[in-house]
């Protein structure tokens, strides 16, 4: 229909998607929610202009208005010499398992229970936990397809869960919170005792927790606060950001980044990992790109775009957030390589410093361009190798590049952690950090 | 009606909904439509239109609450939300009352965006390209953004609302980047409101020149100092300081759970007598203001803050009930996706007596914000924290060197009892709120606004 409109060049890429999602409070149900969704969007070329359109109203003569819009928005775009689509050709991979069956066949009261269960074992872990402020279970079973007029076509499947809690201790000081989480494929494989649990050890731990001194020393970032900052990286190697001049690496491809310590993959085909499909968003079959090797940096991360801007080949990085929005260059998995130190071995490593379990404001105190940041935290000081005292309220300041060849060690137990992209990554030990208290 | 939602549809509907019992139960119909575009390298890109229709049925039976979404405005895609969100219920069929239509007066639109050529708003983005380059010869990187959305929402409940809104937002970005030798700084500026194109009737490319003043000027900027002091915060977007440190925490679904600070202080002192603070969502074609909120309640102006006590929180309809009080017209949703949970609209700090110099005057060693990029609370524990993006020492009572990496962290109540002064300025700005997976635009607004003492986290050694 696009090419009936007037492009040269079409691709549409159709989701639909069903979900589920539970809300609990103090032993109640908040909210039982059953989603269903589809869509489509129509990518079109007119020589070097492109244009993007979607749509919900699948009719034939939604579709074709759809393809008009696509055609029309081309027309209002300047030329770029590297716009154009992906052509078709390359190989397919064998497709990890994405789906697990249990989605589908739980029941809603099933997983009512599964969110009950999280909640429970928060309120048992300690008695300092006084209540939970909600705990979740959702999930989501996706079929997507994309077929272009230079022959690409490909469909799939995937399915995944997660289940979080925001559990609330009390004591001298006032309120403390943790958060607990955990996801998978498909409920079944979700253990509801460890999630709260976590929650309820993490807001127990707070209680009390005061100022730490401005100084600055060694910092333990545990693997959820870790994954925040690999995302920060990833967001900085994508070639996009790179090629318009808005990374602190774009001069640094071959160079030394990191520490030696350091390795990083994207990582498209783990089935472990959520980022993962068969195909990127627009239908290059995914791989994985050894990214950060023992410090040094190997290749950013490109879609048929940037690629062929680069003179390179897509290393089938086009993200892709459903069929409202275009593809646009985003990593998939990124996989930060275990090192042998254990928690304990790190805190050791440490010495005297900050182990932070939570940072805040990654989106306002982080200038992308230079990577400069400054973020809110919370954590526990480490003292002669231990961990002691919580605080809270301060900040730890630096720079991505100066932090990332600060990395005195990598901790050996790797968690999937999936705020802000897909990330599976240790704890961190960072050399030397800035934290501003009193 | 708007002919999103035919009365005869949504009765038959809400029939459906109760078959199986509840105390309420309720269709939101949604028409969403919209135009983005952006700019970057000099070259107009990322041309994009979206249509989307939909609707959502809640029914609440026993405080909880059933939802169920479909894509499609058909009446067999209703019946079947309805039919969804009844489905986990085992009650007896309960009886609605007869549908009963109010007119609400949306925000007046002189002009509809989607009535003006695309290749206009191409040519708004050209000159705020060329205007934000123009600013100076450091400036090494510009992209700027339009967008456009248009929500056309009808709601309609088991006790006999049947109501409707139209809204047209219209928003233009700017990121400005600037280098000088290995130094590389950003700046940005947004303008955007419940408004079509006559927004841009002014001198729109003004917020290019700002965007890219910012960035200029953080070149010349040293790291910014660590510790506890005196802290003067801009007009406008400086605003986003009490939608943080004290509007999340009054949205009575944090109260409701003991999960926020404020939880117990209603009628409590909780800031010096000169603060007074107010949430309106009736705001004349603010970002934050609409007719009617999510749920069909008119939006209203609520004082939260009278003379430093804690006046209201605020609320959606579910809270409200809990509580036994009246909506106030902050129950809003993303879109037909999602449940409404209590929001702010416009929130906003009214403005005091003193001139912005003369809150600096008084300040002989602290820091001054002039704008932030954004910033973060848990209500539950009241710590906040916000990125600055352009901010100055102040030092013998004048705003002195730039500095750049400055993160103000503290906590809500300290915070607000510490702000000891107030600016006889105001300035509202647009910003976009996310809560509970859940992005609504938001208007944030306030004078210049002086906190005795906070906490400031820079890189300086």
């Amino acid at each position: 229909m696009a090419l009936g409109a007037g492009a040269g060049d079409a691709e549409a890429y159709a989701a639909s998607d069903t979900g589920r999602e539970v809300r609990v409070h103090g032993g109640r149900v908040e909210s039982l929610t059953a989603a269903t969704q589809r869509g489509v969007g129509v990518r079109a070329w007119i020589g070097k202009r492109a244009g993007y359109a979607y749509g919900t109203d699948l009719s034939a003569g939604g579709l074709s208005a759809l393809a008009e819009r696509a055609v029309a928005n081309a027309r209002v775009a300047d030329e770029d010499e590297f716009a154009g689509p992906p052509d078709s050709g390359q190989d397919s991979v064998a497709a990890p398992a994405l789906s697990d069956p249990s989605v589908a066949e739980w029941p809603a009261d099933r997983l009512v229970e599964l969110a009950l269960a999280v909640e429970r074992s928060a309120l048992e872990t300690d008695p300092l936990v006084v209540a939970v402020e909600q705990a979740v279970y959702a999930d989501s079973a996706e079929r997507v397809a994309i077929a272009s007029s230079r022959g690409i076509a490909g469909e799939y499947e995937s399915s995944s869960c997660h289940a979080y809690l925001q559990a609330l201790a009390e004591g001298e000081g006032g309120k403390e919170t943790g958060l607990g989480f955990g996801l998978a494929r498909g409920p079944a494989a979700l253990d509801p005792a460890a999630i709260g649990r976590e929650g309820g050890e993490r807001a127990a731990s707070m209680v009390g927790a005061g100022k730490p001194k401005s100084h600055s020393c060694p910092v333990v970032l545990d693997a959820t606060v870790a994954a925040s900052f690999v995302s920060l990286l990833g967001s900085s190697l994508v070639a996009t950001a790179v090629q318009r001049g808005r990374s602190p690496f774009a001069a640094s491809l071959g160079e030394e980044i990191g520490a030696a310590a350091l390795s990083v993959h994207d990582d498209g085909l783990d089935p472990a990992g959520f980022g993962s499909s068969p195909f990127d968003g627009e239908g290059t079959p995914r791989r994985r790109t050894a990214v950060i090797e023992a410090g040094r940096l190997l290749t950013f991360l490109y879609d048929t775009y940037t690629a062929r801007r680069g003179e390179v080949a897509s290393t089938a990085s086009a993200g892709r957030g459903g069929y409202r929005s275009q593809p646009s260059v985003s990593p998939s998995n990124l996989i930060v390589a275990p090192g042998a130190l254990g928690f304990e071995g790190l805190l050791a490593e440490a010495g005297d410093g900050v182990y932070v379990t939570d940072v805040a404001g990654l989106h306002s105190g982080v200038n992308p361009v230079s990577g400069v940041f400054s973020v809110g935290a919370a954590g526990r000081m480490i003292r002669d190798g231990a961990l002691a005292e919580p605080v809270r309220e301060f900040t730890i300041a630096g720079d991505l590049v100066s932090t990332l060849k600060g990395i005195r060690a990598v901790g050996a137990e790797a968690r999937w952690v999936p705020f802000g992209g897909s990330v599976q990554t240790p704890p961190l030990l960072i050399g030397e950090m800035a934290v501003s208290g009193s | 009606m708007s002919g999103l939602l035919d009365p005869e549809v949504a009765e038959r509907v809400l029939v459906r909904a109760l078959a199986a019992g509840g105390e309420f139960a309720e269709v939101f119909a949604e028409r969403r439509g919209g135009l983005t575009m952006s700019i970057d390298e000099s070259r107009v890109e990322s041309v994009q239109a979206g249509d989307e229709e939909g609707a959502g049925v809640r029914v609440i039976s026993d405080g909880t609450a059933y939802f169920a979404h479909v894509d499609g405005l058909d009446p067999a895609d209703l019946e079947r939300a309805a039919a969804e969100a009844a489905s986990a219920l085992r009650g007896e069929r309960r009886e609605h009352r007869p549908l009963q239509a109010t007119a609400s007066t949306p925000q007046p639109i002189e002009r509809r965006p989607e009535d003006v050529p695309a290749e206009r708003k191409a040519a708004l983005l050209r000159d705020l390209n060329e205007r934000g380059r123009g600013a100076g010869g450091e400036i090494a990187q510009l992209t700027a953004s339009y967008a456009e959305a248009r929500r056309q929402i009808a709601v309609a409940n088991s006790e006999g609302l049947l109501t409707a809104d139209d809204r047209t937002r219209t928003r233009i970005g700017v990121q400005a980047v600037a280098r000088r030798g290995d130094a590389v700084e950003t700046g940005a500026e947004t303008l955007g409101g419940h408004r079509g194109f006559e927004l841009f009737d002014g001198d729109p490319g003004a917020i290019a020149e700002q965007a890219a003043r910012k960035a200029l000027t953080l070149l010349d900027a040293s790291p910014a100092p660590s510790g506890s002091m005196p802290v003067v915060v801009a007009g406008g977007f400086g605003g986003v300081l009490f939608h943080e440190m004290t509007g999340h925490g009054l949205e009575a679904d944090h109260i409701q759970k003991d999960a926020s600070v404020y939880t117990g202080k209603l009628g409590e002192r909780v800031a010096r007598p000169l603060l007074n603070a107010y949430d309106d969502g009736r705001m004349p074609n603010e970002w934050g203001s609409d007719s009617v909120d999510d749920e069909g309640a008119p939006t209203q102006k609520t004082q939260v803050i009278e003379e430093g006590r804690l006046t209201s929180f605020l609320y959606d309809r579910l809270c409200a009930g809990r509580d036994d009080v009246a909506s106030t017209g902050n129950g809003r949703r993303e879109s037909f996706r999602h449940l409404p949970i209590p929001r702010m609209t416009n929130t906003y700090i009214a403005p005091g007596d003193a001139t912005p110099e003369e809150l600096i005057a008084e300040v002989k060693r602290g820091f001054y914000a002039a704008s932030f990029a954004g910033g973060q609370v848990e209500p539950a524990t009241g710590d906040f924290v916000f990125g600055v993006s352009e901010g100055y020492l102040i030092e013998d009572g004048r705003v002195t060197r730039p500095c750049r990496g400055a993160t103000l962290v503290g906590n809500c109540l300290d915070a607000l009892a510490a702000i000891d002064a107030l600016g006889n300025d105001f300035e509202m700005k647009t910003g976009i709120c996310g809560k509970g997976g859940q992005r609504v635009p938001v208007g944030t607004g306030q004078g210049h606004v002086r906190i005795a003492a906070m906490t400031v986290g820079g890189t300086e050694t």
